[in-house]
């Protein structure tokens, strides 16, 4: 197990510096001289050699990676050139209002995904699993933007149950947030519901065919105790780590939904940089995503590790 | 009873010697829903191609008279906030959806597939390289390198389809990297070897004949994955720019005459489903075709 963790945390880091290379390469792909877009109406030459020489723009690029990396090390992610503030300051602003928008989505997209998977494999190619199959293939297939839309729609203007955008903090009044955070949480933990539920099926249908769910049955125990506990806790393993791995995608569907409901978290954060051009915080939003991403990956192989006995034990 | 066993063996020889690709195309056709899926991309790409003729109006052309008008005869689904037909805007749009579908596939596949390739067929360094390469593309998730990359790129349709094809090259990496692997062990492909064919003679004619049914399962899913994320970056506004049509563009101009005009929302996004929807059945038949063990 130790050596399976070990290669694992070993990958870890090449990953993470071909990831910095990647994100650092993205500037490169901008068309123009970044000090004259950071110069704006400003063309004096002399500002624009100081802006080239501030931000080590005048240096070979390997020194600007190296430059840029040191920094990041340090917990320097740049400064944003619109705000004027420190992108990690940003980041971790922003970050704790998409981690419960995220986390919600989660314990939702579970909630939905997991017992209509179970449903789906139990009444296998009858009307119940067909149902659930057209409903998980509908939920991959619908834009979440589009749903947002349809709901604030229907929910928030014609029923007019819940408000259509903003978002309170937590800590400052937990009803009123969760009033403004249950609908956008619900959009973005529709696909993942949608890929739980086919997983949690492909799992269950698996399992249900083992000699252990044989025997449990010669042994004439109840169809819902042989289902729960011995088919569903064996079939769950791969479920829980495919969850944790798709926790990072939860990331990348937060862009559009908090622009949807105009909540102000990670995904608006890298959406209003991109119109402002402010492109040290579009680098480091996806710096910190895609760190974020590979740890939740090691994470995911921790939990499968310990969940499942066989590699526990090897 | 002879001739009864004559005739079973007559059919099981028969079976025998259809090729695997026609017995895929009998199973694919006997999906009723894959081939639903079928029918209504076909509709789209018919629509697609003859918009100029099909579409009831210009899709750019405004009037301040009809400004958000509900949908009625004279346009089926009502005017937008410039007074431009909603319905010949939805079918251009189909056109830029459509080919950023497939366009930014055949950009990731076009890469990724020789990659994969080479990466599963060489073996070694070269695919140690390769993996990092992938995993570091896919620790990013999709959207967000997307946009990134839409941004430092600039906004517009052919950017963001060379941001979504270059974001979707490392998952072709990956399946035909897999599929390689899998075929490269088969008993003919040493027999190439043996017979002492090159290395790129036996990777081109001998294994990639055979990565081609995981490929093709994944470009109609990834063409599903592609139309949303084209529309995604138009709904943000880095893809198609106004005042050319496109779905994702509709959908964020809706936005704002949600009350007052919902239509503008509702049919665009319609379509983005069932193209989306259909591409997605289509690429679940095709899988449970290709590969029936996997069902």
């Amino acid at each position: 197990m130790k050596s399976h963790l070990g290669i694992r945390i070993a990958q870890f880091i090449p990953t993470i510096f071909l990831v910095s290379i990647m994100v650092f390469c993205l500037q490169q792909l901008m068309p123009g001289d970044p000090a004259l877009v950071l110069a704006g109406e400003e063309r004096d030459p002399e500002v624009l050699a100081q802006i080239r020489a501030e931000l080590w723009l005048d240096r070979p690029l390997v020194i600007q990676y190296f430059h840029w990396i040191g920094n990041v090390l340090q917990g320097d992610l740049g400064f944003s050139w619109r705000i004027r503030q420190p992108v990690l300051q940003l980041v971790a602003t922003k970050l704790p209002v998409t981690a419960q928008l995220a986390a919600m989505a989660f314990i939702i997209s579970v909630s939905i995904g997991v017992p209509m998977g179970i449903l789906s494999a139990v009444k296998k190619n009858t009307f119940w699993d067909y149902v659930a199959n057209g409903i998980g293939l509908a939920g991959l297939s619908t834009p979440n933007f589009w749903l947002g839309i349809m709901l604030i729609l229907i929910v928030s203007v014609q029923l007019g149950w819940l408000p259509p955008s903003g978002y309170v903090p937590l800590t400052e009044d937990w009803r009123q947030s969760l009033a403004t955070t249950i609908m956008p949480a619900f959009v973005l933990g529709n696909a993942l519901a949608a890929v739980l539920m086919r997983h949690t099926r492909s799992a269950m249908l698996t399992a249900l065919e083992q000699d252990y769910v044989r025997t449990a049955r010669a042994k004439g125990l109840m169809e819902m105790r042989v289902v729960l506990r011995h088919a569903l806790r064996n079939a769950l393993v791969p479920v829980v780590t495919l969850g944790a791995l798709e926790l990072g995608t939860l990331l990348s569907g937060a862009v559009l939904t908090e622009q949807v409901f105009s909540i102000p978290g990670f995904g608006k954060l890298i959406v209003d940089a991109v119109f402002n051009r402010d492109y040290p915080v579009v680098q480091g939003v996806v710096l910190v995503t895609a760190s974020v991403y590979i740890g939740l990956n090691l994470l995911a192989d921790i939990i499968y590790v310990f969940l499942n006995p066989r590699l526990r034990t090897s | 009873m002879s001739a009864t066993t004559a005739n079973d063996a007559g059919a099981v020889m028969a079976k025998a010697m259809q090729s695997p690709a026609r017995l895929a195309v009998r199973r694919f056709f006997r999906r009723p829903a894959a081939v639903g899926g079928l029918v209504i991309i076909s509709l789209f790409i018919i629509v697609a191609l003859a918009a100029p003729w099909v579409a009831p109006f210009d899709p750019t052309q405004t009037s301040w008279t009809l400004i958000r008008k509900a949908p009625s005869w004279a346009h089926w689904m009502g005017t937008d906030e410039n007074g431009r037909d909603v319905l010949s805007r939805v079918i251009w749009g189909a056109r830029a959806s459509l080919l950023a579908g497939v366009i930014s596939v055949t950009i990731a596949s076009g890469v990724g597939v020789p990659v994969g390739l080479m990466a599963g067929f060489a073996g070694g360094k070269i695919d140690m390289i390769i993996g990092r390469l992938v995993d570091a593309m896919l620790a990013s998730p999709f959207l967000i390198l997307a946009i990134a990359l839409a941004a430092f790129l600039g906004p517009s349709l052919q950017n963001a389809m060379i941001a979504i094809g270059i974001t979707a090259t490392p998952i072709f990496v990956r399946v035909s990297r897999a599929a390689t692997m899998d075929a490269a062990t088969n008993d003919y492909v040493e027999a190439a070897r043996a017979l002492g064919n090159p290395p790129w003679r036996v990777a081109v004619r001998h294994v990639l004949p055979n990565i081609v049914p995981p490929v093709m399962v994944q470009a109609t899913l990834a063409i599903a994955g592609a139309i949303i994320a084209e529309a995604s970056l138009s709904f943000l506004g880095l893809g198609q720019q106004p005042p050319a049509p496109s779905w994702g563009s509709m959908l964020n101009s809706a936005q704002r005459f949600l009350t007052q005009a919902p239509w503008l929302a509702i049919f665009p996004g319609a379509a983005i489903f069932l193209a989306v929807f259909s591409f997605n059945l289509i690429g679940d038949g095709l899988r449970d075709a290709l590969d029936p063990r996997a069902k």
